[in-house]
């Protein structure tokens, strides 16, 4: 009685094992279905970006390179060296680093400072502060465009590096309060209470205490500021569409002009180059970027 | 005036980010509510003109489109990120060797712009040397696909590249809610004899309902600000067939002229994010409270 009870129970567990078994196939082939879905236009764009026209024509998608060729690199970065008409991404890549560092580092500085009052020097209706700054993650920016385009314009910045800086800092900062702030609330107060009894003022408390103990969201707000303006199209191709113009609207102009042939392996290389900045980021320090996203997600 | 400086400090600090929003956020906002009350074509007018601009949009046989490519977008777009979303988080929890890495796969669309990914995509997509060369040559020698050039097919292009760049997104905030539940409870629901699928299908997917409410509201807003993507994609063609809201918007803008027009256009948007939006942050707010 007891011996086929313990036989049956373990045919039961030998059951069970192979249904694990065959579980634990099916859920490493989905995950990696899924996993070449996901690579497979990376895995496009870079064989593309190594072909010649006529591989191109000859091959398909996923057929390998003849040879590591990186000619329509060079095309796409530097151009094919005559005038006019010879667009390159070169110059316009140096305009989005001349645009995305000030715009980041002044978007950062201030939502830092506004997320060390909003949660360290409290006053009345802070949390109404708090939520009428936070209301501009969520703006269509449509809603912003015309006027947006005429304030450049009386300025005198409209077209330039200088007015998207403005622009980028600007619609950041409801971002970079929201990283600050949701940081600087689970710091004790009771270290600023405690500097501020032995006489630290508002800055030295600043640099001091939070500054120095700040360093994990500093990181999450540059990398999720960085990766927000470099990606940024609508701005960059309504307010700055001719030489001052940043790299995506660039690229979208090479793509879009049919002067001659069309070259896919130059375009691939131009879409790499666009978004090699963002993807080494990411690559290096995905842990920062996962956690901008999960907590301030709600830029499109 | 030092006492008063020092006591008042923080407000000063506080100021420039209160008055840039203000200005840049609120005035805007309210400037175009006002512009998309007037007759202003190329330059803005400032003499009222009631709601005529409104009913010119929702007469206009484009924006109707818009709308309609707007609703099926979302409807799709919020399903199949979702259920894609759910399955790898669901997949991925399972002590999967690896998971690192496919996670990175997962979610590295993300940081690529929408320009760069609908390049991408035009490429794969292009009827005559894309995937349908590739099935061809595979030897489905009938196999076409021309979704990008068919009008009444243009619009799933779309939802194709706009799910592969946003499932992962989906999929980190469950994987995030997923690890956040106690592992006593489902330990608790196993010892009473539930089975795998029983757990998550009775007890752990009922319990993210605040993760589903937050997807959803990221991704209906993703969906009504698309621009990048479709501009990349298909700039609205072939004719008008993939045209949405934010690209009317700045077409009727810049290309148009027609600024009240293309105001009431925008503040259309506006109004539908705001329907979204501010429950969502209701709810957030009285969250926080609570705790």
């Amino acid at each position: 009685m007891q011996d086929s009870l313990q036989s049956s129970y373990r045919q039961l567990e030998q059951k069970s094992k192979y249904t694990n078994i065959f579980l634990r196939w099916f859920l490493y082939l989905v995950l990696i279905l899924f996993a070449s879905y996901f690579i497979f236009p990376l895995y496009v764009m870079i064989v593309t970006s190594l072909k010649t026209m006529e591989e191109i024509r000859q091959g398909t998608l996923l057929t390998w390179p003849s040879s590591l060729n990186f000619d329509s690199w060079a095309v796409a970065w530097g151009g094919r060296g005559y005038g006019a008409g010879d667009t390159f991404l070169k110059p316009y890549f140096w305009n989005s680093i001349k645009m995305v560092v000030p715009a980041v580092f002044f978007s950062t500085f201030i939502g830092a400072m506004a997320g060390y009052v909003l949660t360290k020097w409290r006053f009345k209706g802070d949390k109404w502060v708090f939520l009428f700054l936070l209301f501009g993650c969520f703006i269509p920016y449509q809603a912003i465009l015309l006027p947006m385009a005429r304030t450049l314009g009386v300025l005198g910045i409209s077209n330039s590096v200088i007015g998207l800086v403005l622009v980028h800092t600007v619609y950041g900062i409801p971002f970079t309060t929201l990283f600050f702030r949701n940081f600087y609330v689970s710091v004790p107060t009771e270290l600023v209470k405690a500097a501020r009894i032995d006489g630290a003022g508002f800055f030295k408390i600043f640099f001091k205490i939070l500054l120095p103990i700040s360093a994990p969201i500093i990181v999450v707000t540059v990398i999720w500021q960085f990766t927000q303006i470099w990606n940024d199209f609508l701005f960059g191709s309504t307010f700055s569409f001719g030489e001052a113009a940043p790299i995506q609207v660039a690229l979208n102009n090479m793509v879009l002009s049919s002067t001659s042939v069309k070259e896919y392996n130059v375009d691939m290389a131009s879409a790499i180059i666009a978004g090699i900045p963002t993807l080494i980021v990411y690559v290096l320090a995905g842990k920062y970027f996962i956690r901008g996203l999960t907590s301030g997600a709600v830029k499109g | 005036m030092f006492k008063w400086l020092e006591k008042n400090l923080p407000k000063i600090v506080m100021a420039p980010a209160v008055g840039l929003i203000g200005w840049f956020v609120y005035g805007f906002v309210l400037w175009t509510l006002y512009i998309s009350f007037t007759n202003s074509k190329i330059l803005p007018k400032y003499e009222l003109w009631g709601f005529g601009q409104y009913e010119k949009l929702w007469a206009s046989r484009k924006w109707l489109i818009s709308v309609d490519n707007l609703l099926i977008f979302t409807a799709l777009f919020l399903v199949f990120c979702i259920v894609i979303g759910i399955i790898l988080a669901i997949f991925l929890d399972q002590k999967i060797r690896s998971e690192g890495l496919l996670r990175t796969i997962y979610l590295y669309p993300m940081a690529l712009s929408f320009i760069v990914t609908g390049t991408a995509w035009k490429w794969i997509l292009n009827p005559t040397l894309g995937i349908q060369k590739l099935f061809i040559d595979w030897g489905f020698e009938n196999f076409t696909f021309d979704w990008l050039v068919n009008r009444e097919m243009a619009i799933y292009t779309i939802v194709i590249a706009g799910v592969w760049q946003s499932a992962g997104f989906v999929m980190a905030l469950f994987l995030a809610g997923l690890r956040s539940v106690e592992d006593e409870i489902v330990k608790a629901a196993k010892i009473d004899g539930a089975g795998i699928f029983t757990v998550y299908w009775k007890i752990l997917l009922p319990m993210m309902r605040p993760v589903f409410f937050t997807s959803f509201v990221i991704l209906v807003h993703i969906s009504i600000k698309s621009y990048d993507l479709i501009v990349a994609l298909t700039q609205g063609g072939p004719g008008i067939s993939t045209t949405m809201p934010a690209l009317y918007m700045t077409q009727t803008a810049f290309h148009k002229s027609q600024v009240g027009l293309s105001a009431a256009s925008a503040m259309m948007m506006f109004m539908a994010v705001a329907a979204v939006i501010i429950p969502y942050l209701y709810s957030e707010l009285r969250r926080e409270n609570a705790r």
